[in-house]
């Protein structure tokens, strides 16, 4: 099974057959054409690539134009997203994949890119404690030591310190599908994912 | 909110909610499940808040119950509320009647809207 590309629209909640309330994730997945099949012979891997949405002809590049003729669109889509699968045999350029591949209580995997938080101190970006509000203490927000002196004389590598926050890409994994709306190509997602609303994200299972 | 998630939201509000504010007293029917077996139960009082929007709206019910006041909060939306009767319509004049918990027997009545 391969994945599809969605866009979020926002969060909500709704209510499972018990009457308790679940936080999900709205998105608008899909439909998603096949636009390239990547094997091992021409490429060195097999995966599938998909696209998502339609750029206006006028503002599509020719070369886009023209991949995505290859699989009888007349539109250049406008994200295209590789999905690893162990035979691309099973799909065919042009085919394409609605959410009604997934079902409810599906596991799935959520990749996109998390909200840009510019550049955040330790507090934010590391979950650093910083020093205590009162009692005589001055406000700080530091990092506080990095590391023994003289010997080794430098700074451990990998040492959690102030810098950018956010704006990458990120995965979060075993997302339950609470409900799968194929008419209107929604997917119910529980809990938050990556990025910020009309954000594209990648859904694998 | 974009139109897309407003409809989604829509689709999940039941639309049989009569139409009641703090202050009226109402009896909420809601299903209880024991185990394997599911029972409808009765909770009847003066509704004292509601609050939240879309799916999210949910009301607390107040009564006294064998000398204890009890307070209840129910999800507007949810399946288990069977169903919401008003049994009596009451005139208010705050949103929320926080000041009954401090009031208890004669003081604690409300007059009723005509």
């Amino acid at each position: 099974m391969a994945g599809i590309i969605g866009k979020k629209i926002g969060m909500t909640r709704i209510f499972d057959e018990n009457g308790a309330q679940v936080p999900v994730t709205v998105v608008e997945a899909g439909p998603c054409p096949v636009t390239q099949i990547k094997t091992a012979e021409t490429d060195g891997y097999t995966a599938v690539q998909l696209g998502f949405g339609a750029q206006k002809v006028k503002r599509a590049a020719k070369a886009e134009l023209g991949h995505a003729a290859r699989a009888g669109l007349d539109v250049a889509p406008r994200v295209l997203r590789e999905v690893a699968v162990e035979d691309g045999a099973e799909y065919e350029l042009g085919q394409t994949l609605t959410v009604e591949q997934f079902e409810a209580g599906d596991r799935v995997k959520v990749t996109g890119t998390s909200k840009g938080r510019g550049f955040q101190g330790v507090v934010k970006r590391h979950g650093f404690a910083g020093r205590p509000g009162g009692h005589g203490h001055p406000m700080s927000r530091n990092p506080g030591s990095l590391g023994p002196g003289t010997d080794p004389s430098r700074v451990i590598k990998g040492k959690k310190l102030p810098g950018q926050m956010g704006g990458t890409r990120s995965t979060i994994r075993n997302l339950q599908v609470v409900r799968v709306d194929g008419e209107r190509n929604l997917l119910f997602i529980k809990g938050g994912l990556p990025g910020s609303r009309d954000s594209y994200v990648l859904i694998t299972k | 909110m974009s139109d897309l998630l407003r409809d989604v939201v829509q689709d999940e509000l039941r639309g049989d909610t009569p139409d009641f504010s703090p202050g009226d007293t109402i009896r909420v029917s809601y299903r209880i499940r024991e185990g394997e077996k599911e029972r409808i139960q009765a909770f009847e009082g003066v509704c004292i808040k509601r609050r939240g929007g879309g799916t999210a709206e949910t009301f607390t019910v107040r009564k006294i119950s064998s000398g204890i006041g009890v307070e209840r909060v129910f999800p507007l939306h949810a399946p288990t509320v069977e169903g919401i009767e008003i049994v009596r319509r009451g005139r208010v004049r705050r949103a929320k009647l926080y000041y009954l918990r401090g009031l208890r027997g004669k003081a604690a009545r409300i007059r009723e809207k005509r």
